[in-house]
């Protein structure tokens, strides 16, 4: 592969006075800047104070759990309705959705094809604002208007409820549907058009083609979201009977049609993920990740079979059965390309030069958490056993498992990745490592217990339980505790690190991907020369340089 | 944990057997087989949980190298990766193949199913067995199998009971249905699992099995109220059971029928004009024959309880009127 090159004989510049960040300043350079990294820093910022607020939300309803009634927290049975539908509501719709093709997707993408920014810059940051409007409407709406139906806005409730906000809170969703679909849209574009010199389909890094496959789903089916809520909106205005009974309507199309999107949905939030987990295996294994082939196409197989399963969430509906057969057939096939992955994971580490940072610590997470996540979906897929299983806790750990594991876990993953990247400087390697163990750990001490409650049968959404399940409820919520210290910790530990760690070389990790090719902070225009793409995963010109602690190509 | 799941294996197997670490009773026909394609399932987990995680943890550890230590040279293995995706591929259609009779086998009732008919409305379950009898547990003989006919008069309701692994959603504007065998006596859990409001967690019920000849007797008495309560206590069970409460409020707000607040000895004005004082005679023929006499305002929508309000039932249910002051 070296034998291609010729014009990379140089070692990459390494702190460039002259950077995305230092480029401009003031407020406004930030508000109106169509530079990707800074779209994707606000992102971050964004997303991230979602994650806080949904958090919180979480930490009320599992400190509510701790007893049966109204708790230590004197909670009624409508704020914890409304909470639970809060908590949920801002964590799929405005940090797990966006979180990653926002934040990282926008900040890596253009510089990772050696492209000088995304396809159309004002449109992504029109899908910014859009973001911001929609968040505040949605918060908004849903907190005045009382909303009490859970995230799923199921009919005939969601039509009957007093809650009135719901017309209003289902508006926000929209929105939010089309800066998701501009996002999609423009990463497309990008990866089709804007690929440097070198940069064939199957050179892209597997980050690239997670957020393909993303993007893909992303314009598919948030459409089909935006109808079904334009849908519910004419139902509860102008009463014509399509979902509600009483009208003529049928309830459980609603649900056909809500998860005809949730489910691919499910896939836009954790393909990104794998896309993250994909980087940081082999960056830092420093060994050509196994099967990258497999991995490509398992990401667009996974985006492809998503679409197909959405009947999986309605088998005690009164579905048909042969739709449930059906479903559940087709359901099984998503279990292969998941397995394969991490099978091609675990290989790629065999045998490598493995360097055991904290990206690699957050990756091992996401391993864990996902192979639990994905095998409790095999007992969900098998229809005899999901009768029992489905709307209990046993569902609500496996959807945290692989959702929060999935989104969570990679997020951390990537930030701890490309933060010396973002920001030009380290954070603590140390603290970064506890982060990692103590969000591991949490995460497995609040769900687990989740697993054997529910098939104990503890049903979700459930503001109090019988005596029996206090001891697993108990449980749940220390290791939420647990958790949330765990997150903070870690974010913590980024923040001080971008303002006070030490500077970080332009390759501290020795990544073959073009994002390091560039200095640590990237330049405004990201490349002074458009680079020339090679195989992403081939160290072998790498090597370490200590007076930098960072690693030079050296080709000839 | 896994030695404690192994030991409760080896228990699973065996019908009727009592709550273990993962599961509730095993009070139902279907409830071994269920347990036995959850732990056919688990173990595959188990296997391959700790297979990774393990291989992850030694790979991270013996494989763990120097900063400046040469990349490592990539692998390829063809017969691997042809394993890793045929060995789950074949494991996932033995998975599929169990969970499809699995469910065929507890989603096809007998024929000669006992039929127990189940109405869900905001926060409670009300059963009616076939001779009119309505009680708000659902009480089953042992040893028989008992269909569900389900249906919601609000939004969707979901029927679980764990102790039979049987769940079905209650759905407004259709039935559904569930069947199920118990094969314990004893008393066990209903869950409504279908989120359905403010009191959504305390739509709770029980499901009681009676030994072999207990629920005939059970039901002649269930069946016979006036023989236990004074009739204004039967007349306000009765109102409460039948679904009298949803069109008639007791505290004067209208809704689709009349108020029952004071409503012995009101004036009443008739949809074709007359009218007249609310007494026996007309709240018998209202309950028998509905269209007869509609009170103005009002439209004809209420169905009749011809032979399903005995004599007797009317009579308390007169008697509860008087005291609705």
């Amino acid at each position: 592969m070296s034998s291609l090159d010729t014009t990379m004989g140089h070692s990459a510049p390494s702190h460039a006075e002259d950077n995305y960040l230092t480029h401009a300043h003031g407020i406004k350079s930030w508000l109106l800047t169509l530079d990707h990294k800074r779209i994707g820093v606000m992102y971050l910022c964004s997303t991230v104070g979602a994650l806080m607020l949904g958090g919180v939300f979480a930490l009320l309803l599992r400190t509510k759990l701790l007893t049966p009634g109204p708790g230590i927290l004197d909670m009624s049975h409508d704020t914890y309705n409304r909470m639970f539908t809060l908590h949920g509501a801002i964590m799929v719709f405005l940090f797990i959705i966006p979180a990653i093709p926002g934040a990282l997707g926008n900040f890596v993408l253009p510089i990772m094809l050696g492209a000088k920014d995304v396809a159309f810059p004002k449109l992504n940051l029109a899908s910014y604002y859009l973001w911001v409007f929609g968040a505040v409407f949605f918060v908004t709406a849903m907190v005045a208007g009382s909303i009490d139906t859970g995230w799923t806005f199921y009919t005939p409730y969601s039509v009957t409820t007093p809650a009135n906000g719901v017309i209003w809170a289902t508006m926000g969703v929209f929105i939010l549907g089309f800066s998701s679909i501009f996002t999609g849209l423009n990463f497309i574009v990008t990866i089709h058009k804007l690929r440097a010199e070198g940069m064939t389909w199957f050179r892209m890094p597997l980050f690239l083609w997670a957020i393909y496959s993303t993007s893909v789903i992303q314009v598919l089916a948030t459409p089909v979201l935006a109808i079904t809520v334009l849908l519910l909106t004419v139902e509860r205005t102008l009463h014509v009977g399509i979902f509600d009974p009483s009208l003529g309507g049928d309830p459980v199309l609603f649900q056909h049609f809500f998860w005809f999107y949730s489910h691919p949905a499910v896939y836009i939030m954790i393909l990104p993920g794998f896309g993250i987990i994909s980087e940081i295996v082999g960056v830092h294994s420093r060994k050509h990740v196994f099967g990258y082939r497999f991995i490509a196409f398992s990401s667009l197989a996974i985006a492809l079979l998503g679409f197909l399963v959405w009947g999986h969430h309605l088998f005690t509906s009164g579905q048909s059965a042969l739709a449930s057969v059906i479903f559940s057939a087709i359901t099984f096939t998503i279990a292969i390309p998941s397995a394969i992955k991490i099978f091609n994971w675990l290989a790629t580490m065999y045998k490598s030069s493995l360097q055991l940072t904290t990206p690699m610590w957050y990756a091992f997470g996401f391993i864990v958490l996902f192979v639990i996540g994905g095998l409790t979906g095999l007992f969900l897929a098998a229809m005899a056993v999901d009768i029992h299983l489905h709307d209990t806790y046993f569902v609500v750990a496996h959807f945290h498992y692989v959702m929060v594991g999935g989104t969570l876990l990679a997020l951390f993953g990537g930030l701890y990745h490309w933060w010396p990247k973002m920001f030009g400087r380290m954070y603590n390697e140390m603290w970064g490592k506890v982060g990692a163990v103590l969000v591991t750990i949490g995460f497995n001490v609040t769900f687990f217990p989740q697993f054997v409650m529910g098939t104990r049968g503890m049903p979700r959404r459930y503001f109090t339980y019988l005596p029996e399940f206090q001891a697993f409820h108990i449980a749940s919520t220390l290791g939420a505790y647990l958790l949330g210290f765990g997150i903070v910790l870690a974010f913590a530990n980024l923040a001080i690190g971008a303002f006070r760690g030490r500077k970080a070389s332009a390759n501290p990790w020795g990544g073959a991907t073009l994002e390091w090719e560039c200095s640590s902070p990237p330049p405004h225009d990201n490349f002074a020369v458009t680079p020339t793409a090679h195989d992403p995963y081939d160290f072998a010109h790498l090597s370490y340089d200590e007076k930098t602690d960072g690693y030079v190509a050296r080709r000839s | 944990m896994n030695t404690l799941a192994f030991s409760l294996l080896t228990q699973a197997v065996t019908a009727g057997s009592e709550a273990t670490y993962w599961f509730p009773p095993q009070a139902s026909t279907t409830a071994a087989d269920i347990d036995w394609i959850y732990y056919f399932i688990y173990w595959i987990s188990v296997f391959f949980t700790v297979l990774i995680i393990a291989a992850g943890l030694w790979f991270m550890i013996k494989f763990r190298s120097k900063k400046n230590a040469p990349p490592a040279a990539a692998g390829h293995n063809t017969a691997l990766e042809v394993t890793w995706t045929v060995v789950p591929a074949i494991l996932c259609v033995f998975i599929f193949y169990f969970g499809l009779t699995g469910y065929m086998d507890t989603h096809t009732p007998p024929a000669d199913s006992y039929v127990v008919n189940v109405t869900g409305v905001k926060w409670a379950w009300s059963f009616t067995y076939p001779d009119g009898t309505v009680s708000d547990t659902l009480h089953v003989p042992v040893n028989r199998p008992v269909r569900l006919v389900m249906s919601s008069e609000d939004v969707i309701h979901s029927l679980f009971i764990p102790a039979f692994r049987t769940k079905q959603d209650v759905v407004p504007g259709r039935y559904t249905e569930e069947w199920f065998e118990a094969n314990q006596v004893g008393e066990f859990d209903i869950f409504c699992t279908e989120y359905c409001g403010t009191k959504h967690s305390e739509m709770l019920s029980k499901v009681v099995v009676h030994a072999e000849g207990d629920f005939t007797k059970w039901l002649a008495q269930a069946g016979n109220i006036h023989e236990r309560m004074s009739p204004v206590e039967a007349g306000e069970l009765l109102v409460k059971q039948r679904g009298c409460l949803q069109c008639h409020s007791l505290d004067g707000s209208p809704a689709t029928g009349p108020t029952w607040k004071g409503i012995w000895g009101r004036n009443e004005k008739l949809a074709d004009g007359s009218s007249l004082t609310v007494d026996e005679n007309y709240v018998r023929t209202s309950i028998l024959q509905p269209q007869a006499q509609v009170v103005a305002g009002y439209g004809p929508v209420m169905p009749t309880f011809q032979g399903k309000l005995k004599d007797r039932d009317i009579t308390a249910i007169i008697e509860y009127f008087k005291t609705l002051k």
